[in-house]
């Protein structure tokens, strides 16, 4: 027994022995924490975490505010019918394994890209060319004025042709970003080391190491310890104590990511736009942001963030009173409660199965005070929490009644592709409205496709919004407030509101 | 010894196969649409949608007869092949390898150290009796009472926040390893110091124990030579169960400390419908349990060899 003791000692130690003798140490490594798992190299499963870290990088680039940069290319140009789009490719791009960025080798990312999930198969994408070893032409079927920010997007990275197997499985990620791939376990932990032939701005911290928390509690914890330099997604009601602490600084930062209530028009009791409206008025918004959330001042009555000026109207939030109007309102369409304090009309219940998913646990919450605020005005409300697949899929097959969802507006850099995915089709989208058919929105969005003048776009972009707030195909409740801890050890800090990168070359850390 | 080792084996076959089975049956009964589940987890909330459910369904042809999955997953097995992650596209058996590795690791340090605290106690109790024995016993209940998660937490507050000897969470190093193999240990320990303790009081009592102070032998070598084998036998048997059980069941400390095991993982798997992966696991999980327990008979075959002529 005791031989065998030591045997099993002596094994976890050389087991371990390995593992502590690598080269990332607490002190060259700055170490991040964040709630998304990742399983695989592709980018066009897990590249949000990749171009978090950034290893990869893609054709474009955006800025804070949603605008355009040179990245790979470092100049565009797009031909006056807006179907030919042209990219130079930057020289002398070294990728992680060595070889040069040509011109050869974004068409064959972009083709394998073409091939895979992403926002890019939506493009009317004719035909994609080198022209010679620095140039790209895409062309298209009809004008497009999204590609741009399509092709900022993570699924659309740009890797070294040796990163792909014959049938276009990514077997390394090989890319061009600051940091290369140094350890990859999945689910749970990747490390990154800074990549020396760097084109742009080189990193100055070695190692970057990212570590799935999935618990908020324990992401808290590893803030508070020291663990964790930096920590995404904090729970609000941590922060009163994280604020204390001298070692940390905390950043609010407003994103592109929206609650909203999906809702099916073509659900009897939902039909009438009076109905839709009523529940929207009975949704006490400044209690949820407070009480719920804990991020005061995030209460919207519109998809889109301020920053997104475009699509933002420029219309005040209604504060109080909302109880009695919805109450109104449904009286207006002959509802009336019935003695279990239900609304009943013609021997019928107001009934509304809400479904949510537990991916973000905010979502659940929200659910039930919003259940409790329905019931107020005698909607008979259930709550059902499920997995983010039951969206798309009730979407499909008709079955959903109303969906409490996170929708990230900013997911593609220009929301009009989003817009296009789920207002754009007559009766809406998977991910927006449910069986609202009006003429008036498909035709902007699909104008708006077209539209390069910015006078106009603005214009038009207003007039879907109008109609999105008018109508209430869906209801927004809140905006998200990305909560942020960062050590005293760092320097250089920045939150990218697109939460495209970590901005990890731009840090420093102070000994 | 042959004849276990040969049924044990025989056992084995039918565990795999019908583990394999019961898990394939279970997960295809389940309702919804596998496409979209698989979709969910491959691409994320922000990226689901119903191309991707086709894109997916068409990939991994879940389109094709149930019956004809069931046959290509049986004759992969005969070859030894796990298939391919789903979600990932990644061989399962890689993933099984190192969410199982560091289960196991964690289970075994845990259990180490449980039993460096279960046994000195449970012996002490026995032999003292009351009143250490009661209070031994009321503050092993009170730990037993308290959720594994609670110990974890006051764990990290106590020697991760307040004193920073250990890291809070994650893997990799031997400081990581600590603290959730304490909390596991703590939580282990209060059971077994009980069966410890019940097993070295009825040796204590006993007939020929007591025979043997009287013709002579100290006390340490009563213990030595009537006590350890006697009082083995029930201990070492629990411990094994202890250990198979914890190998699956320590989810809640897998997800506090962030750490890659199989508990974590085969509760991720059911929630994408990674089917090859839950297969993959449960099968790991029904090997590793024959083979414990093979072992633990073994063992305690070794320790009171009565058993073989029975």
């Amino acid at each position: 027994m005791t031989r065998l003791f030591i045997v099993l000692i002596s094994v976890f130690g050389v087991m371990f022995s390995g593992q502590s003798m690598a080269k990332p140490t607490p002190e060259n490594t700055l170490s991040i924490s964040a709630a998304f798992e990742f399983t695989s190299l592709d980018p066009s499963k897990n590249g949000y975490i990749f171009s978090r870290m950034q290893i990869i990088e893609t054709l474009l680039d955006v800025d804070e505010k949603g605008a355009l940069m040179p990245a790979l290319a470092s100049h565009w140009a797009i031909s006056n019918d807006a179907k030919t789009w042209t990219f130079d490719i930057r020289q002398g791009v070294h990728f992680h394994d060595g070889s040069l960025l040509d011109a050869a080798a974004v068409v064959k990312s972009l083709k394998i890209a073409l091939q895979k999930h992403g926002a890019l198969r939506k493009a009317p994408i004719e035909q994609i060319e080198a022209l010679g070893d620095h140039q790209v032409v895409i062309r298209l079927s009809s004008p497009y004025v999204v590609l741009g920010a399509v092709l900022a997007n993570y699924a659309n990275a740009i890797l070294s042709p040796s990163a792909y197997a014959k049938d276009g499985e990514v077997l390394a990620l090989s890319s061009t970003g600051p940091y290369q791939l140094y350890q990859f376990s999945p689910p749970h932990k990747l490390v990154v080391e800074k990549f020396d032939d760097y084109w742009g701005k080189k990193a100055s911290i070695p190692y970057a190491s990212y570590l799935t928390g999935h618990r908020a509690e324990s992401r808290v914890l590893q803030a508070r310890s020291g663990q964790a330099d930096i920590v995404f997604g904090l729970d609000p009601a941590s922060l009163p104590i994280l604020k204390r602490l001298p070692n940390l600084t905390l950043h609010s930062n407003a994103i592109p990511r929206t609650i909203v209530i999906k809702l099916n028009s073509e659900y009897p009791f939902l039909k009438d736009i009076r109905a839709r409206q009523a529940l929207s008025d009975a949704i006490n918004r400044v209690g949820i942001a407070r009480g719920v959330l804990r991020t005061p001042g995030a209460e919207t009555e519109q998809i889109m963030p301020t920053s997104m000026s475009n699509w933002h109207l420029n219309v005040p939030n209604k504060v109080s009173g909302g109880k009695a109007k919805a109450e109104a309102l449904l009286a207006e369409l002959g509802w009336q409660k019935n003695k279990d304090g239900y609304l009943e009309k013609q021997g019928e219940v107001f009934t509304v199965r809400l479904i949510t998913y537990a991916d973000r646990p905010e979502l659940t919450t929200v659910a039930t005070a919003i259940q409790a605020q329905w019931e107020a005005i005698g909607v008979k409300t259930k709550v059902d929490v499920t997995n983010s697949s039951a969206i798309p899929m009730g979407h499909q097959d008709g079955s959903l009644q109303a969906a409490l969802i996170a929708r990230n507006y900013g997911f593609i850099a220009d929301p009009l592709a989003v817009l296009l995915a789920d207002y754009g089709q007559n009766g809406g989208g998977e991910w927006g409205a449910m069986n609202w058919h009006n003429d008036a929105i498909s035709r902007l969005l699909s104008e708006l496709e077209q539209t390069t003048d910015a006078q106009t776009y603005r214009q038009k972009a207003q007039q879907v919004a109008q109609y999105i707030y008018n109508e209430r195909p869906v209801i927004p409740v809140t905006s998200y407030v990305q909560q942020t801890s960062v050590s005293k050890r760092v320097k250089g800090f920045h939150f990218d509101p697109f939460e495209r990168r970590f901005l990890l070359n731009e840090m420093e850390l102070i000994r | 010894m042959k004849a276990l080792l040969l049924k044990r084996l025989l056992q084995l076959i039918t565990v795999v196969w019908g583990v394999g089975t019961l898990t394939f049956v279970l997960m295809r009964s389940l309702p919804g649409d596998m496409a979209y589940r698989i979709a969910a987890s491959r691409y994320g909330q922000d990226n689901v949608n119903s191309d991707a459910a086709a894109l997916v369904r068409e990939e991994l042809g879940l389109n094709q007869h149930p019956l004809e999955a069931y046959w290509h997953w049986l004759t992969d097995l005969l070859q030894f092949n796990l298939g391919n992650s789903m979600v990932s596209g990644l061989p399962v058996i890689e993933s099984v390898q190192h969410m199982l590795g560091h289960s196991m690791l964690l289970a075994f340090a845990g259990l180490m150290v449980s039993i460096l605290i279960a046994i000195p106690l449970g012996l002490l109790s026995a032999w003292r009796g009351n009143p250490l024995d009661s209070v031994l016993m009321g503050l092993s209940s009170a730990i037993r009472a308290m959720p594994v998660f609670v110990i974890g937490v006051l764990f990290v507050l106590l020697f991760a926040l307040h004193l920073g000897w250990f890291p809070v969470a994650g893997y990799g190093t031997f400081a990581h390893l600590v603290l959730p193999a304490v909390t596991l240990a703590l939580s282990l320990a209060a059971v077994s110091n009980r069966v410890v303790r019940d097993s070295a009081k009825q040796t204590f009592r006993a007939a020929f124990y007591q025979f043997s102070k009287v013709k002579g032998l100290s006390t340490w070598q009563t213990f030595q030579r009537h006590g350890v084998r006697n009082i083995a036998v029930p201990v070492v048997a629990f411990f094994g169960i202890q250990l198979v059980s914890m190998i699956e069941g320590i989810v809640m400390i897998e997800s506090l400390f962030s750490w890659p095991g199989i508990g974590h993982g085969l509760a991720h798997a059911i929630f994408a419908r990674d089917i090859p992966v839950i297969q993959g696991a449960a099968l790991a999980m029904g090997v590793v349990f024959v083979l414990l327990n093979t072992l633990v008979d073994l063992l305690c075959l070794w320790i009171d060899p009565r058993g073989v002529e029975q």
